[in-house]
This record gives structure tokens, C-alpha cells and sequence, in this order.
């Protein structure tokens, strides 16, 4: 998920002018305006796996599956599901959805959908990481679906969730039949269609009206939608990728409701009359990585060796962190302190997992690990990519100096943080990871499993850390259908990789929403603003 | 005439060439977009397909050689963003920030002359100190501060006029502007006077310093002298002859205006080319930065030959020939 906000200035006085603003009546018009903080880069919904692509496809293309505003997963387009054994799935389609040109939905969609997918020219990142699980699909009857894996693949609903369905008949593709190794179409439909608003054709509660680049998106409701009827006649969309200006717009009342607002002017818009808030935690996790190179790029004054390969140290280092103090002084109280890498009640989290903040005991292991003097550190962060980033970096840089571990920051913009971290240039950095399935193996696979590239592990390992052990227990978990068992799995290894210590959580983020009094907005821990579920007040 | 034109053309060629070049080297300098383009949970696979299709396998002078490959064609890439040519994602965008700029040129002229004449020829009066001394503020504040201030104000308190975006737009020619609504020219309001402070406030003290120069020439005596009406020696006499600098460097400031609203534009989401680099810039999306620079060096080169031409027009004494460098 990428976000962007070049500018983040304060609002001085923006809630205390805001008491002098008109408050127009909500409602009145059935309209409502988003100020959103990121624009999808195409309408397409299998053009780029990005958080604000998927936001924007959520209203006019649904999915067979769908996850609640706490990531649980709950029937969309299908309507039950089952794992007839642990390589096939079975999926009851609702009966009686149209798309948005007349035409019903029918199991061909679903495996038009899969095939086009790996076929979408010139995407910058796909979602074929979801459908390569599949192995099969057969279609008994129009509203029945069976999906066989190659091997027991307990995500299968899950990522069937992430990807929206669309109109076979629209696009031409009523023959087109699912063959692993590739579909067979004349042609694909292109991501210009989408754009242009042509192939513009779901199942979901909006249809599309229009679209500017860079200026807005125009939604209005499907009067035929299956589900329960959206509030809204129209849905504007308006990206406003500045804070200030953002939170300027809501306070004029340009907009109705705001996504991110900045950290700095929430205190402000809690006392602002007109405005009210909504807030949830996120999936997302800030921690810390520890890199165990045999060269460690930046440490110094231990004669070359790297101390972080040695547990104590990290210990050390995971004691040496207030995250209490960090949620309160930095964070403003927009974040929980995080003892895992997803917050209590996500699957797979392990309530037995704790963290502690102890800067004696911290000492004592360091002396023990045979640097009673410490050594020298420099921490990577980016400046310009999670809530107060650098400024939680620096932070964290005065805990570990305060144990002696002498730890200066290297800030620097998202963009070249990330090349030089993925280069492996830092020894410690501070980063960030939303589970976008909801659950544990998401983070352990990417952040912390081996990188093993055929088993898509180690994606985001940056840290030369390695534990054949823990990538067995994530092995076991990631082949078992059963979930009560699955989750058990899942918190045995977390708790492995949490001893560890190479992957220091810091806090969880939380999302707000800022919107005018007298609408409601249930927070969602995926961060998606939903139009279909803003609500006006009673 | 024609030989200057020639010989400006062949200069600007090189420059535009030397100016793909460094703007070539520069973003890539910053980064890989892979990094932040692909989504983290994508595997190896995904992201050896995503480098290889978008060309980020070959070494830079490999890279370059195809990019100047397909510019002699006039195709400057696809963006890697967006999936489309960048050339045209970079001239879809650019009306908008053609209009703001415009506009801001106009508030400037309109408002600045008069009061830069006033200023000129009463240089000590209160209205004439009041003009220098608001000239100075337009000069010095930071245009981001000014624009926040400006949508605190007449956005958020009063509530006359939207605090951002475009608004309604309406057909012309084939593309889409904003004055031809009301709405639209609701919405232009805030973004062109923010644009236009500081070129508002240059206009002043030009037109002030060439007044309170030409008010003193001996033709302006003598204008006065013959019993003129005094609207006549300002209106013609004096107003004609500041109006030489005042060309000269609005012209250059328009080209200014265009490249680097990149402030207004982010102030008031404002859909123009400035906010597109910006987000190009997050994202590294190569393409359509080169393209952007490259729109904008050769849109400062065709106004500094407009700006040349219009000077001759105005000033008989210049002469455009060849033979001098």
C-alpha cells in the first residue's frame, strides 16, 4: 500500500476557525465527497495490487469472498464455501446478481476473471501471487464452483477475497475455459477499457459515472445491487494526497469525510463541533529489523564482528525500547504498543507472546554478550512513509544509546530508503508490514521465513536471518485446511520468531477517519474508506 | 528574422539534448523503482518479470540508448505508474496548469501595473508606500503558507469559495477547462491569486522603477509641457515605455510559472502537470519525469522566442539579425 503526502504542515488554526464555519445539513443532498489520501494508478481492478486500486474497485467490482472491517471473512458472491478435502474447494454462488449492464453473474465470470488476470499488459505488480494456487476450476452449474489446489492450501478463501470479479460477457470471454498453464482468448480486455469507463462493469453497490485523472472519480448507486442499498446517490472521489489541505478541505466542507488525517491535527478536529472521528487499528506493524550479516554495514567499534548475531544483544536491544512512551509522546495516542506483528483478535495472533521494557536488564545482557561498553549503530528509517516515522526512529535511537548501544539515525525519503534498504545496507532499520490476508503467516512469511524462492518466503527479509526450524513450522501451517488447528500452528511459530528477536515490533498504527457530524463510519483495520459504509445519522 | 529563428531552434536542440541526458542520470540516481512499485508480498518470480518487462535489467547506458531510441519517434515511454504513454499522461495535465498559470499572469498584470504606476508616480504618498510595502510580503512569504492561509480564510471561515480541486469543467477545442463554469471559475479563484502573488508583486516594482525612470525623461516633460492631458502622458507616454522590462521578464516568468507551480498545485489539489511530478517523483516513475522535463524545457524555449519576437515589436530599436551574436 502506498502512501503519499509531500507536504505535512501543521493546521494551526484550522478547528478553531472551523467553529465559525457553516455546517450544511448531511443528507440533504444524497451526495458524498471523499477526500482520499492516494489515488489508484488505473481503474483497472487487476492493473496493480495497491491499497488505493483496491479501495476504489471495492465499490464497483466485488469478490467471491469479502473480510469485514475487522478482516474477517464473510460470504460476497458466494454464499457458503467449503473444503471437500484438502485439495478442493467447493463454492454456493449467490443467485440473482446482476452486473451493472443487466447481464447475471455466473460461475463463467469467476473463471473469466482467473484466466485474465496473468493477461493484464504492463502491470507494475499483479495479483497472479493470488490465483497461482489454483489449480483447477470445474463449474457443475452456473451457481456452483469447484477450485482444486495442487496442494492443501488453507489461504484459498482468503485470496479469493482479493481480487474483484468481472463481466465475462462485457469483455467477450463466455468460451474462455481455465487451463493452468495458461487461457486461451483472442484478446484481453485492455486496462484503457477500464479507464475509459467502458468495461466500468461490476456487480458491486456503485456503478461508475466518470473519471479525471488526478481530479476525481464519479460513482452513483446501483439501484439493482443485491445487498442492502448504499445511502448515497452519488460517491465523489477527490484525491487530496496533501494532509493539510486535506483536513482543510473537510473543514470548508469541500468534502465529507477524510482518510489519514495527520497525526499533529487530531487533538484539533476531536474539539472541532463539527467534526467527528472514527478510528480502529490497523494491520499494520512498525518494528524495528535486526540485521545478522557476517559484516554487519552499519555497526562499529566491535572490530568488524556483527553483536546482533549474538541473541543477548538482541535481548538487549528489544528491552532497551519504551513502547509505551512512544505511543503517547510520538505517536499522540494514534497507535498501540505492539508485542507481535498483528494486534490481539487477528488470526494467529498468540496471547502468551509478550514484550517488556527493562533498560537494566538490557545492560546486564550486553555486559554478558561482551560489550559492557556497547558499540556504535546507525538506524535506516524512512522519513516520508508511516506515521512519524523518523521521528519514532529517533526515539528509539535515545533508548538504545541509553542502554550504550550509540545509535545515530539515517532518515531519508521512501523511495531511496527502501533501495538501500533492500540492498541490505543498513544493520538495523524501522519499517512497516500490513498483513493484507488478515492473518499471522503473512508477516512470518515475509518478514522473517528464509527467502526461499519458489515457497514466495523471505520476500521482505532483509536481515540474512535464517531458521530451517521455523520455516518447517511455517511448512506445516501453511498446508493445513483445518483453521483451529492452523491458528494453533501459527502461534507456536510466532512465538519462535518473537524469541528470536530479529523482528522488534514497535506499535501497531491506527487509521482515522475524520468526517462531518452526523455521519458514521465503522473503522476498518484494512484502512479501505468504503462509501457503501458511510452512514448518515438517524 | 528567419536566420535567428533558425539559429535559436539549432541552440535549443542542444540544450534539450544535454537536458535528457542529466535528467537521464539524475533519476537514476535516486532509486529502484521496483522497490516501490511492487507490492511486498510479490515473489521473486513476480518481481524478476516486473524488472525484466520494464527494462530495469539492462545497465543505464543500455537504457538510455532504447529511451533516446524511441524519443527520436516521439514516444518517451510508458509510464511505469500508470500503464500509459507519459508523454500523454504529461499533456493530459496540461491545460490545467496552463490555465491556472495564465490566470495568475492576468491577476498579476491587471492588478500590478496600475498599482506599480500609482507607486511610480506618487512615490511618496501613503497608497504609494502601502503598494511597496505589500510588494515586499508577496515577495517574501512562502507560497505554501500563503496558500494555507488564503484556504483558512475564504474556504474554511467564510465559506465563499471551495478550497480545492478543479471543479466543473467544460469543452473547448477539445479539452477540458475550468473558467467556462461557474463553478469552475469558483474553484480557479484561490489557486490563480496564490500563484500570482509573487509575479504581482514583481510587476510592481518594475513598472514602479521604470515609471519613476521614464517620468523624469525630457519627452515626458515636454509632453506635460505641451498641455497633454495627464491620463495621455501616463496612459501612452509613460506606460508604453515600462512596458519593455515588464514584457521581457513575464514572458520568462510565465515559463517559470508553468514548470514550477508544483507548490499551488499540491496546496490546492489542483490536477495539473506540478502534482503529477510530484507524485511521479514518489513513486520513480522515470517516464513521465523525463517526459515532464522535457515538455517543460522545450515550453521555455518557445516562450523565450515569443518573448524575443514581442521585444523587437515593442522596442523598434532592437533588431533580431543574424549577423551579431
Amino acid at each position: 500500500m502506498l502512501r503519499s503526502g509531500i507536504v505535512k504542515p501543521l493546521l494551526p488554526a484550522a478547528a478553531a476557525l472551523a467553529l465559525l464555519a457553516a455546517v450544511p445539513a448531511p443528507g440533504q443532498a444524497a451526495t458524498l465527497t471523499v477526500g482520499t489520501s492516494a489515488e489508484p494508478s488505473a481503474l483497472d481492478p487487476h492493473y496493480h495490487n495497491l491499497g488505493p486500486n483496491t479501495r476504489a474497485r471495492k465499490h464497483v467490482f466485488e469478490s467471491l469472498v469479502s473480510m469485514d472491517a475487522k478482516m474477517r471473512l464473510q460470504p460476497e458472491l458466494a454464499e457458503s464455501w467449503r473444503a471437500v478435502d484438502e485439495t478442493t474447494w467447493e463454492f454456493k454462488l449467490r443467485k440473482g446478481v446482476k452486473f451493472h449492464d443487466g447481464t447475471e453473474f455466473t460461475a463463467q465470470d469467476f473463471v473469466y476473471t482467473v484466466c485474465r488476470i496473468p493477461n493484464v499488459a504492463n502491470s507494475p505488480s499483479s495479483f497472479t501471487v493470488y490465483t497461482k494456487g489454483i489449480a483447477g476450476i470445474e463449474a457443475p452449474d452456473p451457481h456452483t464452483l469447484v477450485i482444486r489446489t495442487g496442494k492443501p492450501y488453507p489461504l484459498l478463501p482468503v485470496e479469493l477475497s482479493t481480487f474483484g470479479i468481472i463481466s465475462a460477457k462485457a469483455a467477450g470471454g463466455e468460451a474462455v475455459t481455465f487451463d493452468k498453464a495458461g487461457c486461451k482468448a483472442d484478446s484481453w480486455p485492455t486496462t484503457q477499457a477500464f479507464n475509459d469507463g467502458s468495461l466500468m462493469i461490476g456487480t458491486g453497490p456503485f456503478k461508475h459515472k466518470s473519471y479525471t485523472k488526478g481530479d476525481r472519480q464519479i460513482l452513483e448507486r446501483n439501484p439493482d445491487y443485491w445487498g442492502p442499498q448504499a445511502a448515497w446517490d452519488t460517491v465523489v472521489f477527490r484525491p487530496i494526497t496533501s494532509d493539510g489541505p486535506r483536513v482543510a478541505a473537510l473543514l470548508a466542507g469541500d468534502v465529507d469525510i477524510i482518510e489519514s488525517p495527520p497525526v499533529q491535527d487530531i487533538e484539533r478536529l476531536k474539539s472541532a463541533p463539527n467534526v467527528s472521528l472514527a478510528q480502529a487499528q490497523s494491520n499494520r506493524v512498525i518494528y524495528l529489523a535486526l540485521g545478522v550479516q557476517d559484516t554487519p554495514p552499519t555497526i562499529t567499534g566491535t572490530d568488524g564482528k556483527n553483536p546482533l548475531k549474538d541473541p543477548k544483544v538482541r535481548k538487549a536491544l528489544s528491552l532497551a525500547v519504551d513502547r509505551d512512551a512512544i505511543v503517547k509522546r510520538i505517536m499522540m495516542g494514534v497507535a498501540e504498543p505492539a508485542n507481535q506483528y498483528l494486534p490481539a483478535g487477528f488470526y494467529g495472533n498468540n496471547p502468551e507472546v509478550t514484550v517488556a521494557t527493562d533498560a537494566n536488564k538490557a545492560k546486564q545482557l550486553l555486559a554478558e554478550a561482551g560489550y559492557p561498553k556497547g558499540f556504535q549503530l546507525t538506524l535506516g528509517t524512512p522519513n516520508d512513509r508511516y506515521i512519524n516515522d523518523d521521528k519514532v526512529a529517533q526515539a528509539v535511537a535515545q533508548m538504545f544509546t541509553r542502554i550504550g548501544v550509540q545509535t545515530q539515525v539515517d532518515a531519508t525519503t521512501a523511495n531511496v530508503f527502501f533501495s538501500k534498504r533492500n540492498k541490505q545496507e543498513y544493520s538495523v532499520f524501522l519499517a512497516g508490514w500490513g498483513a493484507d490476508s488478515g492473518e499471522m503467516s503473512s508477516p512470518l512469511k515475509a518478514l522473517i521465513a528464509t527467502p526461499i524462492k519458489e515457497k514466495g518466503y523471505g520476500t521482505t527479509n532483509y536481515t540474512s536471518y535464517s531458521d530451517p526450524e521455523l520455516d518447517g513450522m511455517l511448512d506445516t501451517a501453511l498446508a493445513t485446511v483445518d483453521d483451529a488447528k492452523r491458528e494453533k500452528l501459527l502461534q507456536d511459530a510466532v512465538k519462535r520468531a518473537m524469541d528470536a528477536d530479529i523482528i522488534i515490533p514497535l506499535h501497531y498504527e491506527v487509521t482515522v477517519w475524520a468526517m462531518k457530524k452526523g455521519l458514521s463510519y465503522e473503522p476498518r483495520a484494512d484502512q479501505y474508506t468504503l462509501a457503501q459504509k458511510v452512514t448518515p445519522a438517524k | 528574422m528567419l536566420v535567428f529563428i533558425l539559429r535559436r531552434l539549432a541552440q535549443s536542440a542542444v540544450v534539450v539534448v544535454a537536458m535528457s541526458v542529466l535528467v537521464f542520470a539524475g533519476i537514476f540516481a535516486i532509486g529502484n523503482p521496483i522497490d516501490v512499485l511492487i507490492s511486498p508480498e510479490a515473489d521473486e518470480f513476480e518481481r524478476a518479470a516486473a524488472i525484466a518487462r520494464l527494462g530495469l535489467d539492462k545497465p543505464m547506458h543500455e537504457q538510455f540508448l532504447r529511451f533516446v531510441e524511441s524519443a527520436v519517434g516521439g514516444d518517451l515511454g510508458t509510464s511505469f505508474v500508470h500503464g500509459v504513454p507519459a508523454l500523454g499522461l504529461v499533456l493530459q495535465r496540461f491545460p490545467a496548469t496552463l490555465e491556472l498559470a495564465l490566470c495568475a499572469m492576468l491577476v498579476a498584470v491587471v492588478l500590478g501595473i496600475p498599482l506599480g504606476l500609482w507607486a511610480g508616480l506618487k512615490p511618496d504618498s501613503l497608497a504609494g508606500r502601502v503598494i511597496m510595502t505589500g510588494s515586499i510580503l508577496g515577495f517574501s512569504l512562502p507560497t505554501f503558507w500563503v496558500g494555507m492561509m488564503l484556504i483558512m480564510a475564504f474556504a474554511v471561515t467564510l465559506g465563499w469559495l471551495p478550497a480545492g480541486g478543479r471543479g466543473e469543467t467544460a469543452g473547448l477545442f477539445g479539452v477540458q477547462w475550468s473558467f467556462l463554469t461557474a463553478d469552475g471559475l469558483a474553484h480557479l479563484i484561490l489557486p490563480a491569486v496564490n500563484l500570482a502573488l509573487f509575479k504581482l508583486s514583481l510587476v510592481i516594482r518594475l513598472a514602479r522603477a521604470g515609471t519613476r525612470e521614464v517620468a523624469l525623461q525630457d519627452y515626458v516633460k515636454f509632453a506635460r509641457a505641451k498641455g497633454l492631458a495627464p491620463a495621455r502622458v501616463v496612459g501612452v507616454h509613460i506606460l508604453k515605455n515600462i512596458m519593455i522590462p515588464v514584457v521581457t521578464v513575464l514572458g520568462l516568468e510565465l515559463g517559470s510559472v508553468i514548470a514550477f507551480s508544483v507548490v499551488t498545485e499540491s496546496v490546492f489539489a489542483w490536477p495539473g502537470m506540478g502534482k503529477l511530478l510530484i507524485d511521479s517523483i514518489l513513486q520513480l516513475d522515470r517516464p513521465v519525469v523525463i517526459a515532464y522535463l522535457l515538455v517543460t524545457v522545450l515550453l521555455f524555449v518557445v516562450i523565450n522566442l515569443i518573448v524575443d519576437l514581442v521585444y523587437s515589436l515593442l522596442d523598434p530599436r532592437i533588431r533580431l539579425g543574424g549577423g551579431r551574436a
